[in-house]
């Protein structure tokens, strides 16, 4: 970030090939939303570029680029809720185009066997709602904790919170997991 | 150690981020309290089905889009870089202080080559005398020389004078 602050256009882009897939895929879990997601992540990336003759560094560059990140798609979230709340109840129920990707990318080629994949699709979408149903600063943290492996230190400045707070939300977002999860953490059980 | 307490190191026993000491007294806790066993397995099968989400490639025009969208940025420029020369200025700058040294370092030109002075030096008593006769005062009072025309006049005046 020190040569992208020195004018080197190079350093921004092994930045940007180094951290977009990160990312993007915080965002997607965030907003649930490829789209939206990629968006917020340019956006991300224009900030970091706008502001690249003020870093200072005083974190982790990490801490900084997930903390843009973080509020990015905490608005966002919020955002959408109230415009989820406008759109009319009555609105037709469809299937959500994103399962539908993933499920092309990732189970197709993998799992000959349709009864199967089924089974895994299903065990999918009841882990992400599962994430979905958290309150959103719960999910960040989950997210940045699990996926991104950011130590309690680093994800309390990203969240703005004390290392006990952010221990003590960690807990609460793992036994909402744990109950909203309950028919698997069994499976789970009886598996190992 | 209370089973309150383990609240806060649960998540850190079981994805191995607890210190040396506090992971031996978990574990001491743990052998003695089947209830917290139990929420160490649960919170591990937890953080196992995680991993089973995929991940997802961002789309091949994402780095496009980004580089589009910093090279349409405008330029910033701080008041500090109006003292910062363009290249152009600091080169005619620059040109103009050597010009100006070269000429400076320059013996001065004289329109007299060394013959002309050598010249000068050998007809100097001449050119001494010619200074005192040009500002001579008596010649200034002489009366100005007549013109042809009167020359006639001049001469019936000498003709009246000598008769």
């Amino acid at each position: 970030m020190l040569d992208v602050k020195a004018g080197d256009e190079q350093s921004f882009a092994l930045l940007l090939h180094r951290y977009r897939s990160p990312l993007v895929n915080f965002l997607y879990r965030m907003v649930r939303n490829r789209e939206q997601a990629e968006d917020l992540a340019q956006e991300v990336f224009l900030r970091v570029y706008r502001a690249r003759e003020e870093y200072v560094p005083s974190a982790k560059f990490t801490t900084w680029l997930f903390r843009i990140a973080t509020n990015l798609a905490l608005n966002s979230v919020r955002d959408n809720r109230y415009q989820r709340m406008e759109i009319s109840l009555d609105a037709p129920v469809t299937v959500d185009a994103e399962d539908g990707e993933e499920k092309m990318l990732d189970v197709a080629e993998k799992h000959p066997n349709i009864e199967q994949h089924l089974v895994e699709d299903a065990r999918r979408k009841m882990i992400r709602r599962a994430i979905d149903k958290l309150p959103e600063k719960q999910r960040a943290a989950v997210l940045l904790h699990k996926y991104q492996e950011l130590d309690y230190g680093e994800i309390s400045k990203i969240l703005n919170c004390s290392e006990s707070a952010l221990k003590s939300l960690l807990f609460r977002a793992y036994e909402a997991l744990r109950v909203e999860l309950a028919p698997l953490v069994a499976q789970h059980g009886k598996v190992g | 150690m209370s089973c309150s307490r383990m609240e806060s190191k649960i998540l850190g026993f079981v994805d191995g981020r607890l210190k040396e000491g506090e992971r031996l007294e978990m574990e001491k806790h743990l052998s003695a309290c089947a209830a917290c066993q139990l929420r160490v397995n649960q919170f591990r099968a937890v953080n196992s089905l995680l991993d089973e989400l995929p991940m997802i490639e961002p789309s091949l025009a994402f780095d496009v889009r980004v580089q589009a969208r910093v090279a349409a940025e405008p330029v910033k420029q701080s008041w500090w870089a109006w003292f910062t020369p363009s290249p152009r200025v600091a080169l005619a700058a620059s040109m103009l202080l050597l010009a100006t040294v070269w000429l400076g370092s320059r013996p001065p030109d004289s329109p007299l080559s060394a013959d002309d002075i050598e010249n000068i030096n050998q007809n100097m008593p001449v050119l001494e005398n010619y200074d005192v006769i040009s500002d001579f005062g008596p010649l200034s009072e002489l009366p100005q020389p007549v013109q042809a025309e009167d020359n006639n006049d001049a001469n019936q005046n000498q003709n009246q004078i000598q008769n």
